[in-house]
């Protein structure tokens, strides 16, 4: 697969960023997609100088869908993996509060990544190859008080990818789902979580780009996480919604 | 808040880490009004990099931004690390032109400190084969300074310590190399005089370095192993590397899985060690072929070798004391070294060239380094050194202070008058302070 294209949706996430990285040292071509995608003139030559790759910008802005097919048809090449690290964490008591806000946390976890994928899926299907990444959230297994709109966002898209992959399952294409648990981040500066719970945003990298080899379907990053989602999963309801996680 | 320090782990200081991702992040920062300090990967030995109210943490602008096949001109943000550079650049036949005792820090941070190598007598320091720097001022305008554009802010900011403003970007010339090899040749020295004399008899020899044995006493004082090194040309490498003499080494990194309690290192343990080691070292006395990475970094190959001297910490002694009172002052700490019985594992003997600038280490003369665990007992001995340093009209090397009075660095430091007045005159002195910059008055 090497010189083969990876196109990387949201660029500028430092997660984002780690898997660029991380498929260029592998000989990937890459296409960094974000908003005001001129501020990632430093990391496009950066990558392109560290790995000897050839990496472009395009302007991408997830929530203008009207726009989705055209920025497919403007890119250099269709990739042969896509992955969308879009997101948005918001904050909780703003999107319990003022509904706008809410939406936005909603459109931007979900309905633009799900477009966007639904998109370039269609495209790869008739292509007759590609993988398809979405960086989803372990928020999205079960809503949580502290976190429900961002959680609820997160659910629609991982019930979208494993929809999506089902469809896929029989063809060529293949979807994988990521739930990264916590990551250190911008996202979670500043948040007191607990250390051995956190990734790096090149274990991300590292663990995304293992499981687009071996074509896994979910993976946790951290495995402890898969372990934890199982026991909140359990959690009977009446139990659950007295909990304060 | 949180507790910051430096590779000593001492002293430890509450502080605010601010860790800006973006151009307008940054500058906000820089123009905030109070006092910040920028710091890189946490190199430097003590307190350099930390300033309680605001340290601004650099390394998420580490992006390489611009290669120059023709000349070796890497222009990249002051966060990368040396090893990128390396990892990088290596395989395409360049190396950095100098390079300290490791490769985890930040270019920001080599500028800073204007850090050395082995080839400084020759060669020069780090600040030699910088270009230009951009500089980010506390009015958030970037500055691009060189030998010919803002030349005294340039020279200032070589070995400036962070205190004319953030080190944003950096053009660093890269040394053409046909391999990843170093010719070693190691020469073992009795005495002080000894290890002097093969110095300067070889100030042709690209690189040149000495450990020294610092319990000795009496005939033997000074003992010490002097290692010369080349780079080597793949037609000098066996037949098994000539065809990929890039490759890189095999080797294993460790970890310090634990902090060991501080009674292992004692004066005995550290003489058993010494002597094994000299003994070694002069068994195998002669030409090596050495790689890279184990060449210019031994100790990076143990990540997290600070944490030997335990809980409390270490402080690195180094001073430079200049070439026509170097033997008379090096015999002073090596006996008041070794009467205190305070050695460390790795002492470090090294001659410097002549280096004319407003606040860098270097000057013509010999300089020695050694690491002490923090006790009341090694401090002491510490004050010590530093009076005899200052007696033989040497100095001491910021980047490595973490104790030093402010008494002692005025008395052996003409230049911090002038550096001082020049970030007054400039505004650069309300803007740029770190706990070190406080506790010297600089």
């Amino acid at each position: 697969m090497s010189g083969s294209a990876v196109l990387i949706l949201g660029a500028g996430s430092d997660m984002a960023r780690a898997l660029a990285h991380k498929y260029a040292s592998a000989g990937h071509d890459i296409q960094l997609a974000a908003r005001q995608v001129q501020r990632l003139a430093p990391d496009q030559a950066d990558i392109a100088l560290r790995h000897g790759v050839a990496v472009s910008l395009h302007e991408f802005d997830v929530l203008d869908l009207g726009a989705h097919p055209g920025f497919v048809q403007g890119l250099p090449s269709l990739p042969d993996i896509a992955i969308c690290a879009v997101g948005l964490m918001g904050q909780q008591s703003e999107s319990q509060t003022d509904m706008q806000k809410a939406a936005l946390v909603m459109r931007s976890n979900f309905e633009g990544p799900a477009c966007i994928l639904g998109l370039l899926a269609n495209a790869f299907e008739q292509r007759g190859h590609g993988v398809l990444v979405g960086i989803a959230s372990v928020a999205g297994l079960r809503g949580r008080g502290s976190n429900y709109v961002y959680g609820a966002s997160k659910a629609g898209f991982v019930a979208f990818l494993s929809g999506l992959r089902n469809r896929l399952a029989r063809g060529p294409v293949h979807v994988l789902t990521v739930l990264p648990g916590f990551v250190n981040t911008k996202m979670t500066e500043g948040m007191a979580l607990p250390q051995r719970l956190v990734a790096q945003p090149s274990d991300v990298a590292k663990a995304v780009f293992a499981a687009t080899q071996k074509r896994r379907d979910v993976i946790y990053v951290k495995p402890v996480w898969r372990l934890i989602m199982a026991i909140i999963c359990a959690l009977p309801e009446r139990v659950f919604k007295k909990t304060s996680l | 808040m949180s507790a910051l320090s430096g590779w000593g782990q001492y002293p430890r200081v509450q502080a605010h880490l601010a860790q800006p991702r973006s151009p307008e992040a940054l500058r906000a920062l820089a123009q905030s009004g109070g006092t910040a300090i920028a710091r890189g990967n946490g190199r430097a030995y003590g307190d350099s990099a930390i300033n309680s109210a605001c340290t601004i943490d650099l390394r998420a602008f580490n992006r390489m931004l611009q290669f120059c096949p023709d000349t070796g001109q890497l222009v990249a943000e002051a966060g990368v690390v040396l090893g990128d550079v390396i990892a990088t650049f290596l395989p395409r036949g360049w190396f950095p032109y100098v390079t300290p005792g490791t490769k985890f820090v930040t270019l920001g941070g080599a500028v800073a400190a204007d850090v050395h190598g082995k080839n400084h007598h020759k060669e020069g320091g780090f600040g030699t084969y910088v270009d230009w720097l951009d500089l980010l001022d506390h009015n958030g305008q970037v500055l691009r300074c060189s030998r010919s554009e803002n030349p005294q802010l340039f020279q200032h900011t070589l070995g400036g310590m962070g205190l004319t403003g953030i080190i944003w970007r950096v053009a660093l010339r890269l040394r053409p190399v046909s391999s990843g090899w170093i010719k070693q040749t190691r020469h073992v020295a009795g005495d002080i005089s000894h290890a002097m004399a093969l110095f300067e008899q070889a100030q042709d020899a690209t690189y040149s370095v000495a450990w020294i044995d610092c319990l000795q006493r009496g005939p033997a004082m000074g003992r010490a192993l002097v290692m010369l090194g080349e780079h080597a040309a793949p037609a000098e490498l066996p037949a098994h590397l000539r065809a990929t003499p890039f490759a890189p080494p095999k080797r294993r990194q460790f970890h310090m899985p634990i902090t060991p309690p501080s009674w292992l290192l004692n004066t005995a343990t550290v003489r058993a060690f010494n002597a094994l080691y000299y003994w070694q070292g002069a068994r195998g006395a002669g030409r090596a072929l050495v790689d890279w990475d184990s060449y210019f970094y031994p100790l990076d190959a143990i990540l997290g070798w600070n944490k030997i001297y335990g809980r409390r910490g270490f402080a690195q002694f180094q001073c430079v004391i200049p070439l026509a009172q170097a033997e008379a002052g090096l015999r002073a700490l090596l006996a008041a070294i070794a009467a205190a019985g305070a050695g460390s594992f790795l002492a470090v003997l090294k001659r410097l060239g002549a280096q004319d600038s407003p606040l860098s280490f270097p000057m013509a003369g010999y300089t020695l380094a050694l690491d002490f665990p923090v006790t009341a007992k090694t401090l002491a001995l510490m004050q010590q050194l530093d009076a005899i340093t200052c007696h033989h009209g040497g100095r001491i090397y910021l980047a490595k202070d973490s104790r030093m009075a402010r008494d002692m660095f005025h008395q052996t430091e003409p230049r911090a008058a002038p550096f001082a007045q020049y970030r007054q005159a400039t505004g650069a002195a309300g803007a740029w302070a770190s706990a070190q910059s406080e506790r010297l008055g600089l």
